[in-house]
């Protein structure tokens, strides 16, 4: 986008204890409805610049969760920080936010949809319809600035709303479930939006349950399950917290060798598998080529995202993730 | 293929049925025909009590000595034998010998209910009034003049009437008019016009638009956006309409019936009741935004109508009633009460001059139209807000009274 920041409130900057500065800190949020506890002590600190993403099935505290974080709702107890406001909707001017329900006045222009939620942002009428065009235009839509919402396709509306969500220039963007119902071709189209966001210093927090999503484009996770985000951090340090698995094939099916195998490894078909033991591969490697074991092939495999998913956040949670994949492939 | 297409809609009706008659709202459909009859019952009561509190003119006494005394206690012997009603008699004052009375000062001063005077002495009463009061009372003050002169009894002495051009009864049942005419055209107004607000926040709902305002600004002025948008609205309504009505009046002005200047003065009164009903639309906006922002559906905010309705009409009842009672407990309570403050205000400005009170009760009222929206907008941010998405399937009377809990969030759709 080529628009120029506005003028911004000047707040105070969170820096985590590495030094880190954060867009967004918030510690042991809770949100309960009606005795039913939807976010259970919620701790997340969202670096600058950094894509972060929720991940975990649905209802499982995501929505209610971004909302505190927006200030749509306040938590029952906890705190927030959000662009250095301790209250978010002081930093409102700041954030684009893109709900999982999507809608716009089906009676509006494209131009003018736009340049409505830049005024709801603190942008002029005048100057939001003409950014709402020029974006319209930079992003192939130009023909359809002056067509209704009604008149556009769901994928165009869509389109029109991003654009709205972006119209401000925020440097906190929040997408809650961004990803669902859009085809193949147009999430690959945000997946590169979110990053060239992410690359102009911007903030990205998204929450998905389609873990290839977060894998592809997440500097950091929040896993979160039951209203409990029981890992919150870098993705690489989820998935280090399964230790590689060692994918081990031989010639011999038998002899001295086998004695140093660990104790965990089990035969299936070809292949002998087993979690990287803490002493490494080396004493491993030596003892079969020591016993003439004939290596086929040895391979070490990090843990992906879904792995570690299963370890954090247990089996329930990850069936349930499964579940509503399938659903939304059915719809 | 006729018995497929009659079981295919006996589904369509069964689901239809049991979806009706199960919700709480079905209740307010089945206390629908109690509404008309206590708002009749009301209306007539209400319409009665005021025109018979306006209808109890009084005629004051002042004579020499016991005279005064003797006559009231002859319209007191005799009152239950006269066909008709008989207005009450009053001693304003017992004279003394050769002390005169102002007949024509007290009926410009005197209390409200004053519609004339008798002075002069039993032999040769004067009596004061207008001239409709002068030809209704002339024989009934002749009849009790005579059965108070004890010593001739038989004999009726000629009443000498005085006539005057106005009274302060006849300024106060004017005034009293121009309240009621005032109270009336607000109501209609407000009745007309704010009703709408009711259904003003389905659409964001259903365009699921709602999230994205909710994130971006305040509730509060989500909410007092929509009221004054409504209220600018309204008022190019009644521009509109207002002119259509100034050029009948100006084409037919001689064939409409004149009301009575109000205590204020017209200028005061038009601005004050523009005012009133700014206030009155805001007061009774604010309460339908909220109903009606817990209502998802038209069919829900149709349901919503009638009992919306219903409360209109009693704060209008309520005002009317005390507007025939300045001063007591009643029309305090009118005054005070924010909904139907705007409707007793209004009236006041008709039958009193001062303008202080309503200084005062126009910040009371803003003050609670705030109050009422920021409420609106917490009770809407704590329900509807709830979950993943703004919620589909909850009961209008579980989200007004936040009961339901919605533990799984619902299939995302989007509505462009």
């Amino acid at each position: 986008m080529r628009m120029e920041l506005g003028e911004w409130p000047v707040a105070g900057n969170e820096v985590d204890a590495s030094g880190v500065e954060l867009a967004i800190e918030a510690r042991g949020l809770v949100k309960r409805f009606d005795g039913f506890t939807a976010v259970d002590g919620v701790d997340i600190s969202v670096p600058k610049g950094a894509i972060y993403g929720i991940l975990g099935p649905n209802g499982a505290g995501k929505t209610t969760t971004l909302r505190m974080l927006l200030g749509i709702i306040d938590p029952d107890a906890g705190y927030r920080r959000v662009l250095g406001c301790d209250h978010p909707t002081d930093a409102a001017r700041r954030i684009g936010y893109l709900p999982e329900e999507r809608g716009l006045y089906p009676a509006m222009k494209a131009t003018e949809a736009i340049a409505f939620l830049a005024s709801l942002r603190g942008v002029p009428l005048k100057e939001g319809r003409r950014r709402g065009r020029e974006l319209l235009e930079a992003h192939g839509l130009g023909y359809a600035a002056d067509r209704t919402i009604r008149q556009l396709s769901k994928g165009m509306a869509q389109q029109v709303q991003l654009l709205g969500t972006l119209v401000h220039d925020p440097d906190l963007v929040v997408f809650d479930e961004p990803f669902s119902g859009l085809d193949a071709l147009n999430q690959g189209k945000l997946e590169r939006m979110m990053r060239g966001l992410a690359e102009r210093g911007k903030t990205v927090i998204f929450s998905t349950h389609v873990i290839a999503h977060a894998e592809r484009l997440c500097d950091q996770v929040a896993i979160i399950a039951g209203g409990k985000v029981p890992f919150a951090g870098p993705v690489d340090v989820a998935r280090d917290r399964l230790a590689p698995q060692v994918r081990l094939e031989t010639r011999a099916q038998d002899g001295p060798w086998r004695a140093a195998l660990p104790a965990d490894a089990r035969h299936e078909g070809a292949f002998w598998y087993f979690t990287l033991p803490a002493s490494g591969v080396e004493p491993l490697l030596r003892a079969l080529i020591e016993g003439d074991a004939g290596i086929l092939s040895l391979s070490i495999e990090r843990a992906g995202l879904h792995d570690a998913f299963v370890a954090i956040a247990g089996e329930a949670a990850a069936r349930a993730l499964e579940q509503d994949k399938e659903e939304e492939r059915r719809r | 293929m006729m018995a497929e297409k009659v079981r295919a809609a006996f589904v369509v009706a069964r689901r239809d049925f049991t979806a009706v008659i199960f919700s709480k709202t079905f209740l307010l459909f089945l206390l629908g025909p109690l509404f008309p009859i206590v708002i009749g019952v009301m209306a007539g009561s209400i319409g009665a009590q005021v025109q018979k509190d306006l209808d109890r003119p009084e005629i004051g006494v002042a004579m020499e000595g016991v005279q005064g005394q003797a006559l009231i206690a002859a319209r007191n012997a005799m009152a239950d034998r006269m066909a008709g009603g008989v207005p009450d008699f009053v001693e304003l004052k017992r004279l003394v010998p050769g002390e005169r009375f102002d007949g024509r000062a007290a009926l410009r001063q005197g209390p409200d209910r004053l519609a004339a005077v008798v002075t002069g002495t039993l032999e040769h009463p004067v009596l004061t009034g207008t001239p409709e009061r002068v030809d209704m009372w002339q024989g009934i003050v002749s009849t009790f003049a005579a059965r108070a002169r004890e010593t001739h009894p038989g004999t009726f002495p000629a009443v000498q009437a005085e006539v005057v051009a106005t009274s302060a009864d006849q300024t106060r049942n004017g005034q009293v008019a121009t309240a009621q005419a005032g109270q009336t055209l607000l109501f209609l107004l407000t009745m007309l016009l704010a009703g709408m607000v009711l259904s003003n926040l389905v659409e964001e709902k259903s365009n699921k638009i709602i999230e994205v305002l909710a994130a971006a600004i305040p509730m509060d002025s989500l909410f007092l956006g929509k009221l004054f948008a409504m209220l600018a609205f309204s008022l190019v309504g009644i521009a509109v309409w207002g002119m259509a009505g100034g050029v009948l009046v100006l084409s037919g002005a001689r064939h409409l019936p004149l009301l009575a200047t109000p205590a204020v003065g017209w200028a005061v009164f038009l601005l004050l009741g523009f005012l009133y009903f700014a206030m009155a639309y805001l007061l009774l906006g604010s309460v339908f935004l909220t109903i009606g922002g817990m209502a998802s559906t038209v069919r829900e905010v149709q349901t919503l109508s009638m009992p919306v309705t219903m409360m209109q009409l009693m704060v209008f009842f309520f005002a009317s009633y005390a507007l025939a009672h300045p001063g007591s407990a009643i029309e305090w309570s009118a005054v005070v009460f924010p909904l139907s403050s705007p409707f007793a205000m209004l009236a006041r400005a008709a039958q009193g001059p001062a303008l202080w009170p309503h200084l005062v009760a126009l910040a009371w009222q803003g003050a609670w139209v705030l109050a009422i929206v920021r409420m609106g907008a917490r009770l809407f941010r704590r329900n509807v807000m709830k979950s993943g998405g703004a919620r589909k399937g909850g009961r209008l009377f579980s989200r007004l009274f936040a009961r339901v809990a919605t533990k799984r969030e619902a299939p995302v759709t989007n509505a462009y």
